[in-house]
């Protein structure tokens, strides 16, 4: 979210409180002072985590800190994954493997990119699964393992989690 | 310090070779392959029995073997570096322990009996006060066990990762460079004596697994064994894993992974990125170790070939000389 802000000593601090109160988890803070600007205030770029629900209430806090929200970048789902899968992925129903995924509510896959090389080969598939927090990835990589069983298939994981 | 070498194939002509080129103050008194041994208290003169390998095949006469030597010879420290066998360890866990009973020292390069029996040999060798020693099994030259033990001696150790069989690296980076399907680069790996004629230990990750228990039973103390270890191999990866991969800057590894907590011992091939300190191409092996104070150090290496095992059984035998053997 892009917050605007008074050019006055502690002001960063409080408006950074009403967030991590909220329990807002802050992943960067962009505070470039413009030294040529004439203007009494700042905007700072505060990147976050935050359950839905509690943005609103967020927002109103803030005001009341003298902290006006300019704009809000929603993404919800922030953790992306990357997956490359080997076998008959078309002929063991593809859209019931994605499927089991997206309909958890916190994981979907956002994209798949597939080669088939021959007819009664293997194909293989890039996917990519994006959730809303680490624990819901670690759900959803749970339950492309389990379908992966069942489907024979080969699912090779990323070494490192990346956000 | 004197030794009795148990095999004499490609390591132990190694070692042999060179313990020959050197003054290390280390002298074999005695010497079986499969077929035959010879045993001189005084010191067996390694140039000849080399050169008799090489024209009969044998090392010595048959009717001398492995098992005498082992109860009867004369020696500090038994090197035991014949062929491994994951079944059951024998029969090298045999005269491991029969060794160690003596109160003779035991280095290998075999990972049958480490992966099979580490904790009872442990206790076993420190009943009698000597050292077991097996820098070799894991990751050929790379000295892995000796980092573990004494550089970072006093380390917690949170989890390793690892390219720990180059057959399996070796295919995997010649499928990405070139293209190649896995059996032709299996083809290829054959021919250049990187594989073995029946690869499965390989490909189907079975040797990094073995190595995963060895370490994992090293460092906590696990008594884990191979069938706890969550095992995949390469035989199903295709070229257009490589290449999708390749599209967004990784490529594809064999990794032999184990955490402590929450515990998982696991061998799969994963993605990595490009820049990934674990991806090394060709034979090579590479080992990552994350620990508490020392954060996360990475180790790459060759893990095989005659010289290179034979440094990692030197080590060992060094560190023995040094530290528990006196005399000259």
């Amino acid at each position: 979210m892009k917050l605007e802000m008074k050019d006055t000593p502690g002001q960063l601090v409080t408006a950074l409180k009403p967030i991590s109160e909220a329990g807002g988890n802050i992943i960067a803070i962009v505070h470039q002072r413009d030294a040529t600007s004439t203007s009494d205030t700042i905007d700072v770029q505060v990147v976050l985590e935050l359950a839905e629900k509690r943005l609103g209430p967020l927002i109103e806090d803030l005001k009341q800190h003298g902290v006006r929200v300019q704009r809000i970048g929603k993404e919800r789902l922030i953790h992306r994954r990357d997956f490359i899968i080997i076998g008959h992925i078309v002929h063991t129903d593809l859209s019931d493997t994605v499927d089991q995924i997206d309909r958890t509510g916190f994981s979907e896959v956002s994209e798949i990119q597939m080669v088939m090389p021959g007819i009664h080969e293997p194909s293989t598939a890039r996917i990519t699964i994006k959730a809303t927090h680490a624990d819901d990835m670690q759900r959803a990589v749970e339950i492309l393992r389990r379908i992966a069983v069942h489907k024979d298939i080969l699912v090779i994981e990323p070494v490192e989690e990346v956000l | 310090m004197k030794i009795a070498l148990l095999g004499f194939g490609s390591v132990g002509q190694g070692i042999a070779r060179v313990l020959a080129e050197r003054d290390l103050g280390i002298t074999i008194t005695a010497l079986a392959d499969s077929k035959s041994g010879i045993i001189d208290p005084n010191g067996i003169s390694l140039e000849s029995v080399l050169a008799r390998k090489e024209q009969t095949g044998s090392c010595g006469k048959t009717g001398i073997t492995a098992e005498e030597i082992v109860r009867t010879a004369d020696y500090d420290a038994l090197v035991e570096v014949t062929p491994t066998n994951v079944q059951d360890g024998e029969p090298a866990l045999s005269h491991i322990r029969t060794a160690l009973a003596r109160g003779k020292h035991a280095v290998t390069s075999n990972k049958g009996p480490i992966a099979i029996a580490l904790p009872q040999l442990r206790a076993l060798a420190q009943g009698r006060g000597v050292q077991l020693r097996y820098e070799a099994t894991v990751c050929g030259a790379i000295p892995i066990f000796h980092t573990l033990e004494h550089g970072l001696g006093g380390n917690r150790f949170l989890a390793i990762r690892g390219v720990m069989n180059g057959t399996c690296n070796y295919i995997l980076s010649r499928m990405a460079a070139e293209g190649l399907t896995y059996d032709q680069a299996l083809m290829e790996a054959r021919q250049l004596g990187y594989a073995e004629a029946d690869p499965t230990y390989d490909v189907r990750g079975i040797d990094t697994a073995i190595k995963l228990v060895i370490l994992a039973n090293s460092i906590w103390g696990l008594g884990a064994r191979l069938p706890d270890v969550d095992v995949t191999g390469i035989d199903r990866v295709t070229p257009e894993a490589l290449s999708l991969a390749e599209k967004q800057d990784c490529t594809v590894r064999l990794i032999g992974e184990a955490i402590q907590e929450p515990s998982l011992l696991r061998v799969s091939p994963r993605i990595l990125s490009k820049d990934h300190p674990l991806v090394v191409y060709g034979t090579l092996n590479a080992i990552t170790l994350e620990t508490d104070l020392a954060g996360e150090l990475t180790f790459i290496g060759k893990g095989a070939g005659s010289r290179e095992t034979a440094s990692a059984v030197i080590g060992d035998l060094i560190f023995i000389r040094d530290c528990y053997v006196k005399g000259p």
